[in-house]
């Protein structure tokens, strides 16, 4: 009975005690449940937003960037499709094995193939190694041919700028490469839009449009493991194409100016006289820059900087020239419009004239007689040009000068490397050099010698006014310019009297069209082409009496040492449309080398443009 | 009631089959199903060595735990000693020859199986004190010597598990241990005794413990306080949980588990990928099915005569909650992760074989429920 009895307390307290375990698993899966409920329900919106950010990364994709149209649509700058060879390295069984493979099959150099191992040092197992950016079509195939033993190889298609003009346009276009650290402290939105590899504009209009062109970057979302590696694309959001620009240019024209430029160094520019459209703006020499796209080798960079006739400046815009005589239509319009002579004022030239015991030369020795303004500047004759710029004073001067665009930049900030040029004046010179203006430098001014430094762009606006009849107009080279509102004094008269600006322009032509003309040899008779124009010979180096003496000709003299070739004209006369400038550096005299290139010019110009006629009054109509 | 005694004794295969708890068969047989398919998932919907792994194990275990619920109550308490010093010397061998893998010996080559004799001492150390209970009146359950022996039959095992060393294991091993003489009638005197001893004790075993497992603690205390080293296992599992809402991301859709976010995912952490995939719906639904398996053992334990069978069972039912209890606080943040496995989900043939012969006790207990043993 006891035992019975002790066994049934035994059995009594284990029930006991289980019941409070009972009661303590209740509570203590409650408490599991409540934090699964505070988990998964209360704060599940939380969780979730971390677990996405776990899994998902995004990629930006390098964006499309505009093209550059000429004036008729044809493209200047594109997009070209390309072919690449990628690789990840960590999908790379034995990288050194393969590379090797690589290089045997497409011909490698050793000095390439370090510079990729080297790239692949730097970047993250899982990231995109380029290993060719460019691969010819012939490569392409060969690598796909033994695509199968080049496990994690990925031929590839991408795009890249391509410039089919090759140096037709360079100076205006500029060229793209890769973005670098100095580009981005620059351009704050290129730092939104990084990506490896990534191009902008480097010098000319890819670079003052980088922004318009660049477009937006495509992104491709991907849900990564725990090791940063891809597993699959979740979304893929197309990028927008930059902006298309199209140029004013002629590509046409533009190529003629290449051709007519060949081998010789210095600029030509053409503009409408209404609108300020350029129709071409070259430079010479230029070079390719399809070259600048993927790199450019040594040997080529070290051509293109050696080369003593400076391939990478834009003369055009960034040649600070003395006119010479091509200034004369100005001086002469100045003295016209500021009352100081009228059309029939007329001197002697005896060949050289004195003042203060300093003598002037003309560059006819013997002289050229009685000259009234017609004559003088029909034959360019510098006696008569010192005098009534003596009469006038550089002051008069400069203010007609700097009204027809000298000594200002011409196409405002479009370009970062445009020069103002030069315009002098008595404050000017006190304030730059403090000392005073003197006679003699009035004189010399008057035939564009002296501090007097101008573009060539600058005397194509010059010579595009005088054309128009004297009214302001502002070159452009974008088609559809949003900014063109704000030129409110567009079209404002120059002149005070039209009749001043016309016995300019006869005096042009006479220059051109008559016997006795500095540049009648290169005129044309036909009245379709017939043009108007004013060569120039601008010294490179001061003329000593002994050089005087010994006359010697261009081909004698040292090419650094020679004359620039200059010659501004306009036409066709009958009903002008065009201005060109026209330089030749070290080309001797503007007669011989400068004025029958713009004959070769007009032919096409005036062929051409009924073409562009046809397609202004089009996008007229459409708008 | 001898009769009846020796009848149960001769009960026949058919009559012991029939009288097998169903609910609990069931129960379990659902949980090997789910921690099938949590396996599947783990391998990323493909059948690979884990799932097929798994697979093999639960298909010789289970008939196994049927084939030794026949075995009458009465072997398994005769074997109570045997088992506990068979294991025993098999931890000392462990530590002797034991195999090592990142950097604890807790593992024997038996060639056919890496064997884990710690686990098996989770279940040999109740079946060795509820032998020893069994015997022992009431009245000196509270003797001094009755303390020493059982606390001797606690400690030596804890030892050799924490020299592994295995925090994780060791701390289950002596709460099982506990359990059974919380039930035998030890007064509460002693534990509060032991327990205040302990807390006193603490900082000096904190000096003990190894860097790694001091690094786990405070990393409990402040998981963001190193969200890429230590406490990444715990940020990013809470993130798994926390992520799958009511209904979770859906089967073979945790991203969490698939994107390799998660840690030790086929063994502790299997909880957080089922509960990613099933959200707070299917983590109940698993709770319930522990809840109703708890529940069957504490029946068998209520419904048998002999003292040894629902010592047995009430320990067993407590340590099978302890372990499920223990896993999930620790994945969800509420405990320091100390390495417990979840009963049957998770990955692992030692785990797996000392619950099912814990749960093959139980259902002999039940079919012998009226054996008496002397």
């Amino acid at each position: 009975m006891l035992k019975k009895d002790l066994s049934f307390q035994k059995l009594h307290s284990v029930n006991r005690r289980m019941f409070i375990i009972v009661a303590a698993k209740v509570v203590i899966f409650t408490g599991i449940i409540s934090r699964l409920f505070s988990l998964q329900i209360n704060e599940s919106k939380k969780y979730l937003t971390l677990s996405d950010k776990n899994r998902i990364r995004e990629w930006k994709l390098p964006p499309t960037r505009g093209e550059f149209y000429d004036y008729f649509g044809n493209i200047v700058a594109g997009n070209q499709r390309i072919y690449q060879l990628h690789l990840v390295p960590e999908q790379v069984e034995d990288f050194k094995n393969l590379m090797v493979r690589i290089k045997n099959i497409l011909n490698i150099e050793n000095k390439e193939f370090k510079k990729i191992l080297r790239k692949k040092e730097q970047i993250k197992p899982w990231e995109t190694l380029i290993i060719a950016e460019n691969l010819s079509w012939n490569d392409f195939t060969k690598i796909n041919n033994y695509l199968h033993e080049l496990s994690g190889v990925k031929p590839v298609l991408s795009i890249s700028r391509y410039y089919p003009y090759r140096e037709k346009l360079t100076h205006i276009v500029g060229y793209v490469n890769q973005v670098n650290k100095n580009d981005i402290e620059k351009n704050k939105n290129l730092k939104n839009k990084f990506v490896p590899g990534l191009k902008v504009g480097k010098t000319g209009l890819e670079k003052t449009f980088e922004n318009e062109l660049i477009g937006t970057n495509g992104i491709q979302r991907y849900e990564v493991n725990a090791y940063g590696k891809r597993i699959n694309q979740l979304e893929y959001q197309k990028g927008n194409q930059g902006k298309n620009i199209i140029l004013t240019i002629d590509t046409e024209i533009q190529s003629l100016c290449n051709e007519l430029l060949n081998g010789v160094a210095g600029s030509i520019s053409i503009m409408d006289i209404f609108s300020g459209e350029i129709i071409a703006m070259h430079s010479s020499p230029s070079f390719d820059p399809n070259l600048f796209l993927f790199g450019i080798s040594k040997d080529n960079w070290q051509m293109i900087i050696n080369d003593p006739m400076k391939p990478l400046i834009n003369k055009t815009i960034s040649g600070n020239y003395s006119p010479g005589s091509t200034i004369k239509p100005i001086v002469a319009l100045s003295a016209l419009e500021n009352g100081i002579i009228n059309q029939n004022f007329t001197i002697k030239c005896e060949g050289k004239t004195e003042m203060y015991g300093q003598t002037y030369h003309c560059w006819k020795k013997e002289g050229h007689g009685y000259m009234n303004l017609r004559n003088a500047m029909k034959q360019s004759c510098d006696t008569y040009f010192y005098e009534i710029a003596r009469k006038l004073g550089v002051d008069k001067l400069s203010v007609t000068a700097k009204k027809f665009g000298l000594g200002r930049k011409v196409f405002d900030n479009l370009f970062s490397n445009e020069k103002e040029g030069l315009v002098p004046n008595t404050v000017w010179k006190k304030n730059a050099l403090g000392k005073g203006w003197l006679l003699g430098e009035t004189m010399i001014t008057g035939i564009g010698q002296g501090y007097i430094q101008t573009t060539p762009i600058q005397l194509c606006l010059m010579t595009a006014q005088i054309a128009n009849g004297g009214y302001k107009i502002y070159p452009k080279l974008i088609l559809k310019d949003d900014n063109e509102s704000k030129f409110k004094d567009k079209f404002k008269s120059l002149s005070k009297n039209q009749n001043n600006i016309r016995i300019i322009q006869d005096a042009m032509f006479s220059s051109t069209n008559e016997v006795m003309g500095t540049s009648y040899r290169s005129r044309i008779d036909d009245i379709k082409y017939q043009f108007a124009g004013k060569t120039g010979t601008a010294q490179v180096k001061k003329i000593t009496e002994k050089d005087r003496e010994l006359d010697l000709k261009t081909s004698q003299i040292p090419y650094e040492e020679r004359d620039h070739a200059l010659y501004v004209a306009y036409g066709p006369y009958s009903s002008p449309q065009y201005a060109m400038s026209i330089i030749i550096e070290h080309g001797g005299s503007g007669s011989t080398t400068a004025a029958p290139i713009a004959q070769k010019l007009f032919k096409l110009l005036v062929d051409r443009h009924p073409l562009r006629e046809k397609l202004k009054k089009k996008t007229l109509l459409e708008l | 009631m001898i009769q009846s005694s020796k009848f149960g004794n001769k009960k026949t295969i058919i009559q012991k089959l029939k009288e097998l708890d169903y609910i609990l068969l069931t129960s379990l047989i659902l949980l090997g199903f789910v921690s099938l398919i949590s396996m599947y998932a783990t391998d990323g919907g493909e059948i690979l060595f884990h799932t097929r792994s798994h697979f093999f194990k639960l298909m010789v275990f289970f008939p196994m735990m049927i084939i030794l619920s026949l075995f009458n109550i009465k072997f398994w308490h005769s074997v109570g000693y045997l088992f506990y010093f068979v294991v025993l010397v098999l931890l000392i061998l462990v530590s002797l020859i034991g195999v090592e893998a990142s950097g604890s010996q807790r593992w024997i080559n038996l060639y056919f199986i890496n064997l884990q004799p710690s686990e098996l001492m989770k279940i040999a150390i109740i079946l060795c004190l509820a032998k020893y209970y069994h015997r022992l009146k009431i009245n000196d359950v509270n003797n001094f010597t009755t303390i020493l022996t059982s606390s001797i039959i606690i400690i030596i095992p804890i030892i050799l598990v924490l020299n592994q060393p295995d925090l994780g294991t060791s701390i289950l091993i002596g709460l099982s241990g506990l359990v059974v003489l919380w039930l035998s009638g030890l007064k509460i005197k002693y534990f509060l005794y032991s327990f205040s001893i302990f807390l006193i004790s603490l900082p000096f075993v904190i000096s003990f413990l190894k860097p790694y497992q001091k690094l786990r603690i405070l990393t409990f205390l402040n998981p963001e306080r190193d969200p890429l080293g230590s406490g990444y296992q715990i940020i990013q599992s809470k993130i798994a949980v926390g992520s799958g809402g009511m209904s979770g991301k859906g089967f073979l859709k945790g991203t969490q588990s698939y994107l390799e976010f998660l840690p030790e995912k086929h063994t502790d952490f299997i909880f957080t990928l089922y509960a990613e995939q099933f959200g707070f719906v299917g983590s109940l639904l698993l709770l319930a099915l522990y809840a109703i398996i708890i529940y069957r053992i504490v029946v068998a334990g209520i419904i048998s005569r002999s003292h040894f069978a629902r010592l047995f069972c009430f320990s067993f039912s407590f340590a099978i909650f302890l372990y499920v209890v223990i896993n999930m606080s620790m994945v969800l943040g509420l405990l320091p992760i100390v390495g417990s496995p979840l009963p049957i989900m998770s990955y692992g043939g030692s785990s797996l074989l000392a619950t099912l012969v814990g749960f093959s006790i139980v259902l002999s207990a039940r079919i012998n429920n009226q054996q008496i043993i002397s």
